[in-house]
């Protein structure tokens, strides 16, 4: 870490009052402290929320969803699933629990499942967000969601976004389970009430296969 | 009078068929939009303030810092003070804001000053409830004190079955806007038809003034058929801030102690009986809670009615939890688990079977019901190999993983509910069926395009189904497993009425009189003669500009054969349980399970299953866990009011009884049925295994090792 | 929540600058949050610490193992080296059956989150008490609390990984505004003096930076936990075992144990009974039966003294590869 990086720091001490954001634009930083580069607008904001706190009120973020940039204003008490459900519309994940259980809120965030519930939007940024909103290409169904469909792997469909998402990520990461007791196990983060599992761990094994297939063809 | 009855079991094209759900791709994706998902213009957010105990009187509240909270447009105060709130999180005000946020700001800026009164919130020991039991009086049937003292053989035990929540995932609530010309209401509810006219009269307006509209229902169990609290004041806020619409769903702790329970059911029970396994006498004394309104006595002895010699006694407890609601079978998941308990343990005592004791008592079924209950029970024991597997109680090795099995029935009405149809065709041959129902997750959106494909000889892709709006007619609400066969009949109604219509208008094209005409294979044909016959498209085109409109009822006082009720069902558990540990392991579960003419196999195997894997809930780890001092629900999360997940179910199989006899008596309503017997099957196969009957459900680690410890003290 | 403000440092150096009694560390978020939605914890800032970079990671040091404090259970789950000589982690880990708490959950999270004791979460306070004093815990719904109770703490410590860690003899580095320090990790737990008290021992302008394990050198070690669900679910009772070997007998042994207790708590009577002898069955049995020792249960969780024998003899048997 380089001098000139400290120094900064020290400027924005939170209680300083001091802009940073000010501060970067005026001198237009082209220090090799903060990347060699003179900065994009975003990226000094980036720099900016590294040293000063944001909030309480509402600030500008942005957020990577499905892989477009979303601009939003979000106080930093926002999870990242209510600014996806009211900001963006993206309402196929559920707050049912709303305390990281039961896995209703699933998504993906860097290639792993996650409790949208329990993550801040503001500590989503930069981060590569999947809602299960992404899993329909060109009015396509994911190989995933249509095998939930053929074993009848929902019922009221409240809990099935995050188990479609649940079971992506699994097999995102391990692409051949073979046993229904392994897609059990697999799924021990979602909770559904009105009792599908044995259709979802069917789902899983089928979903498998025939994204296998689809890899395959 | 046209003929309206179900085509023969052999001739079915589209009823019968093992279809996936219409909904289900919409539902998978993510796109279904429920109406907690609706995003509204200029839509405000509502917050409830509950209170935080279980018995207070409100000396004072005052709601003026929560209105200059920022964002904050109403603040309507529902206990007022000098009033008094009965259990914990009872509403008491509600907020409307801008944001979520903001309107939970609100509500923490409500000052209010209670004055904490005493509580009772525990009931399993009747001797501390104090003067909050209410005997109901006691029934005496035959001469119960000489058949215990001519008894071969008595047995005793006392059994409990906790309080349970719904905990529909998605929470009961809506979003209402308050118009100058009604109100727009979009709720959770499983009753898109009464609903409104009940916030209406909540409302003090006129019925006519409130549409409804759902597309989708996250669940609802039984505990979502009113406009409730919640409803009302968010007509209130949306009234109080100009208009706008309200959205106020309920967090998950509130929607836990206040949105729906099941009362929970203690009994001692004693029986005496003959040697041979014949129940002779019946004694019980039970209890119940399901909040202030006390509990009612489960149906006692539960599908064995008819034992001659009764005595029974019971008491409704008033205690100081959230309201109880209609779940899946109200009282008859617990009626089952304690009368099966209590034969199981009769059976150990005789060292017999159950199943032949069950069978031995089937003389004191409803006669209705007792060849099915002979015919399931040997169907259930083949596919649990029951010959193979069953042992006496206790019977299971020396080993820490005690294996065992235990058995369960269950019984249940089931007529249709009054359903009204609207069925359309229209000249370009689309045909569309509309109902003021709702489609709980059942499929009944699937099941009602089956019944109207095969009244038209269409494929079940073609007919447009609508549900789930009060402009449509109406239905009645989806409870007491009433709709499939309310909407199935209604729809068949209505669709052979308009098929009838549609016979008018082309038989004489076809040289021939409405009444010989059928409806097969996309064409309207000659009967015996398929020469003779017009494309669906081209018969549909000779309504020129008019298409048409028929009406179709269920009347439940008539039902013409379409759908009747009662039926029977048998569940067998398969369990292992680590004597060293206590943790109880599902290995298999068997449902047989009857239900009349089975519209759709697959879709009532999915019911079947559900409700199998609610047993296992039941039976294994769900209870509501009450403070008795601070009157608190300690639970009030989905961390420790536990429901299983997809590794804690083992197998599951699912028969159903579809045989011709059963067919014939039509449509029965299977949501309700197979809930019942399982956590009793669970149960009775827990003691099977380990030898010592644990008293309380659920079978947590905890009281399987205190039964176990008890039994090596003993 | 209560509204608050949002830092993201970089650097520890940052982090610790922005601290203070009125901020909260946020990591993973699986338990903070939580607790902020209940307003169980109101901080007025949260200092993010996912973007130091040098928090982060799982490594190789000096023959043992570093594991950053922000390195995730999944990180943990899926080590090569973790699996190969620390199963006991790895076992502790994959106990944490949500995959999305294991891709969220932090290994300096999962040490310092608070108690889950109903009483605590609805807001009676650390110690469970009601206003006028008294702890609900011995009167009313024990049976997830201690049988191993210190004073007037019946709460249970929530960690998964403690047990394991504190068995292998790790260390937890900690930064703050005058230096560096380094505690073992069973020193990260105090027993609070008021019901408002905190049971953690870190400042509040503290940050825990790395555990370091000292090298495995052939130790047999394993966890194992009595759980009811195997859907994500608390454990009732763990057990962490660390043997040394010298040939086929135990040169030293170190039994903890998890969730029994307000802090985890050391079976030194089961461990010695081990010292000196050859593996078997019959021994793992013997500790277990020791490992109860001492214990104090309340109206409702004796039961939790079996599984502590069966935790104990089984995480031994394990560890050794002795087949029941």
């Amino acid at each position: 870490m380089s001098k000139h990086h400290d120094e900064l720091d020290e400027k924005a001490h939170p209680n300083s009052g001091f802009s940073r954001r000010g501060f970067l634009r005026g001198v237009g930083v082209t220090s090799g402290a903060l990347g060699g580069a003179i900065l994009t607008e975003e990226e000094a904001e980036a720099a900016q929320s590294a040293a000063t706190p944001s909030g309480p009120a509402a600030v500008p973020i942005t957020l990577t969803v499905n892989g477009k940039p979303q601009k939003l204003t979000v106080e930093p008490r926002v999870t990242l699933l209510d600014a996806c459900r009211t900001q963006l519309d993206l309402t196929g994940a559920k707050r049912v629990c709303d305390r990281g259980t039961c896995g209703a809120c699933t998504m993906i965030m860097n290639g792993k499942v996650v409790y949208s519930c329990t993550v801040l939007a503001i500590d989503a940024q930069g981060k590569q967000i999947s809602t299960i909103e992404s899993l329909t290409v060109a009015g396509k169904a994911h190989p995933v969601s249509q095998a939930f469909v053929k074993n009848d792997a929902q019922q009221c469909g409240y809990c099935t976004p995050g188990f479609v998402m649940a079971t992506k990520g699994y097999l995102d990461r391990n692409p051949a389970p073979t046993t229904e007791e392994q897609a059990g196990k697999a799924l021990g983060g979602n909770l559904c009430r009105c009792g599908t599992y044995v259709g979802v761990r069917k789902a899983v094994i089928e979903a498998a296969k025939a994204m296998k297939g689809a890899k395959n063809a | 009078m046209p003929n309206y009855s179900w085509p023969p079991m052999t001739t079915r094209k589209a009823i019968g068929q093992r279809l996936t759900r219409h909904d289900g791709i919409e539902k998978a994706s993510g796109r279904a939009k429920y109406n907690s998902d609706l995003n509204k213009q200029d839509l405000l957010y509502g917050v409830l303030l509950t209170s935080p105990y279980a018995h207070a009187r409100i000396r004072s509240i005052d709601t003026s810092a929560a209105e200059r909270v920022p964002g904050v447009t109403a603040v309507t105060v529902i206990v007022k003070a000098g009033e008094e709130v009965n259990w914990q999180s009872q509403e008491i005000a509600a907020v409307a804001a801008t944001s979520e946020q903001a309107a939970r700001d609100g509500v923490r800026a409500i000052k209010i000053d209670f004055e904490v009164l005493p509580h009772v919130v525990r009931e399993e020991d009747l001797s501390k409830v104090g003067n909050r039991a209410t005997p109901a009086g006691e029934q005496v049937t035959g001469d119960p004190e000489k058949a215990f003292k001519e008894a071969e053989v008595s047995a005793e035990g006392q059994y409990g079955i906790p309080v349970l929540t719904h905990c529909c995932l998605e929470p009961h609530g809506q979003i209402v806007q308050w118009t100058p010309s009604g109100v727009n209401y979009w709720p959770s509810t499983q009753n898109v038809s009464g609903i409104g006219p009940d916030l209406a009269k909540n409302l003090e307006i006129p019925a006519t003034q409130v549409k409804v509209h759902q597309d989708h229902i996250g669940g609802g169990f039984g505990s979502k058929f009113a406009s409730d609290r919640w409803g009302l004041e968010a007509a209130r806020l949306s009234k109080a801030s100009g208009g706008r619409p309200v959205k106020l769903f309920l967090d998950r702790a509130t929607e836990l102690n206040i949105a729906g329970n099941r009362p929970s059911a203690f009994a001692k029970i004693k029986m005496a009986a003959k040697r041979d396994g014949t129940i002779t006498g019946w004694e019980s004394t039970s209890w119940a809670t399901g909040g202030m309104s006390g509990g009612g006595m489960p149906p006692l002895p539960y599908v064995f009615t008819n034992i001659p010699n009764k005595r029974l006694n019971h008491s409704a407890v008033k205690t100081n939890g959230g309201p109880l609601r209609a779940w899946r079978a109200p009282n008859h998941p617990q009626a089952s688990f304690l009368t099966c308990a209590a034969v199981e343990d009769l059976a150990a005592k005789l060292g017999m079977d159950p199943i032949e004791v069950f069978l031995k008592n089937l003389q004191w079924a409803p006669e209705a019901r007792r060849e099915s209950y002979a015919h399931q029970f040997k169907k259930a024991a083949e596919m649990a190999e029951w010959s193979k597997r069953w042992h006496r109680r206790g019977d299971s090795g020396s080993g820490n993983i005690k294996r065992g099995l235990g058995v369960g029935i269950c019984t249940w009405g089931g007529a249709g509910h009054l359903s009204n149809c609207r069925a359309t065709i229209h000249p370009d041959g689309s045909v569309q069926i509309e109902l003021g129902s709702q489609d709980l997750g059942t499929g009944t959106r699937t099941i009602i395009a089956q019944v109207a494909a095969e009244t038209y000889g269409l494929p079940v892709e073609a007919v447009k189904v609508s549900l789930g709006d009060n402009a449509f007619p109406a239905s009645n609400a989806s409870g007491g497993s009433t709709t499939v066969g309310g909407v199935c009949s209604s729809t068949r109604i209505a669709t052979v009425n308009a098929l009838e219509k549609l016979f008018e208008q082309v038989a004489t094209g076809l040289n021939t009189t409405p009444d010989k005409l059928e409806a097969v294979g996309g064409k309207i044909q000659v009967k015996g003669d398929a020469a003779k016959s017009l494309t669906w498209a081209a018969a549909c085109k000779k309504l020129g500009t008019q298409s048409i409109t028929e009406m179709g009822q269920n009347d439940p006082k008539n039902p013409k054969g379409l759908n009747t009720q009662g039926v029977a069902g048998v569940q067998i558990a398969d369990v292992s349980v680590d004597v060293e540990t206590g943790v109880v392991k599902m290995n298999r579960m068997v449902a047989v399970q009857d239900c009349g003419l089975v519209v759709n196999p697959r879709l009532a195997e999915s019911q079947v299953l559900g409700a199998c894997i609610m047993s296992i809930c039941g039976a294994l780890m769900e209870e509501r866990i009450m403070d008795a001092r601070t009157g608190r629900v300690l639970n009030p999360d989905m961390e420790f009011y536990k429901l299983a997940g997809a590794a804690d179910i083992g197998e599951i199989l699912v028969h159903m009884d579809i045989r011709e006899e059963n067919d014939k008596r039509g449509i029965i309503g299977l949501g309700e049925p197979p809930t019942v017997g399982g956590i009793a099957a669970i149960a009775n196969a827990v003691a099977n295994a380990i030898g010592v009957r644990v008293p309380m459900v659920p079978l947590t680690p905890d009281r399987v090792l205190m039964a176990l410890e008890e039994k090596r003290s003993a | 929540m209560q509204a608050f403000e949002y830092a993201n440092p970089t650097t520890v150096k940052d982090a610790i600058a922005l601290l203070s009694d009125d901020a909260a560390v946020l990591a993973g978020g699986t338990d903070l949050i939580s607790m902020m939605k209940e307003y169980l914890a109101t901080p007025k800032r949260l200092v993010n610490i996912k973007s130091i970079k040098e928090l982060g990671g799982i490594a190789k040091a000096g023959g043992g193992l570093r594991i950053g404090a922000t390195a995730t259970f999944d990180e943990l789950a899926t080590s090569t080296l973790v699996r190969t000589e620390y199963p006991s982690l790895q076992q502790a880990a994959l106990g944490v059956t949500s995959p999305q708490i294991r891709n969220m959950g932090t290994v300096g999270g999962d040490l310092l989150q608070r108690p889950r004791c109903w009483y605590f979460r609805n807001g009676f306070g650390i110690l469970g008490k009601d206003k006028d004093g008294t702890s609900l815990a011995p009167i009313g719904e024990n049976r997830y609390h201690a049988i191993f109770p210190k004073g007037d703490a019946y709460y249970v410590n929530p960690s998964s990984l403690a047990p394991a860690l504190i068995a292998l003899g790790a260390k937890a580095k900690i930064a703050g505004p005058n230096g560096n320090r380094e505690v073992g990790i069973d020193e990260l737990y105090v027993i609070p003096g008021t019901n408002s008290g905190r049971e953690l021992s870190l400042q509040p302008n503290e940050i825990l930076t790395e555990i370091v394990v000292p090298a495995a050198r052939g130790t047999k070690n394993a966890t194992y936990e009595v759980r009811h669900k195997e859907a994500l679910d608390w454990p009732l009772a763990t057990a962490s075992v660390a043997l040394q070997m010298k040939g086929t007998s135990i040169a030293k042994a170190s039994i903890v144990l998890g969730h029994v207790g307000p802090t985890p708590v050391m079976a030194a009577a089961a461990a010695n009974a081990l010292t000196g002898k050859t593996l078997s069955a019959d021994l793992a049995t013997e500790a277990g039966r020791l490992a109860v020792e001492g214990a104090n249960p309340m109206s409702g969780n004796t039961y939790k003294l079996q599984l502590v024998r069966t935790a104990v003899k089984r995480a031994i048997m394990q560890a050794g590869g002795i087949k029941a």
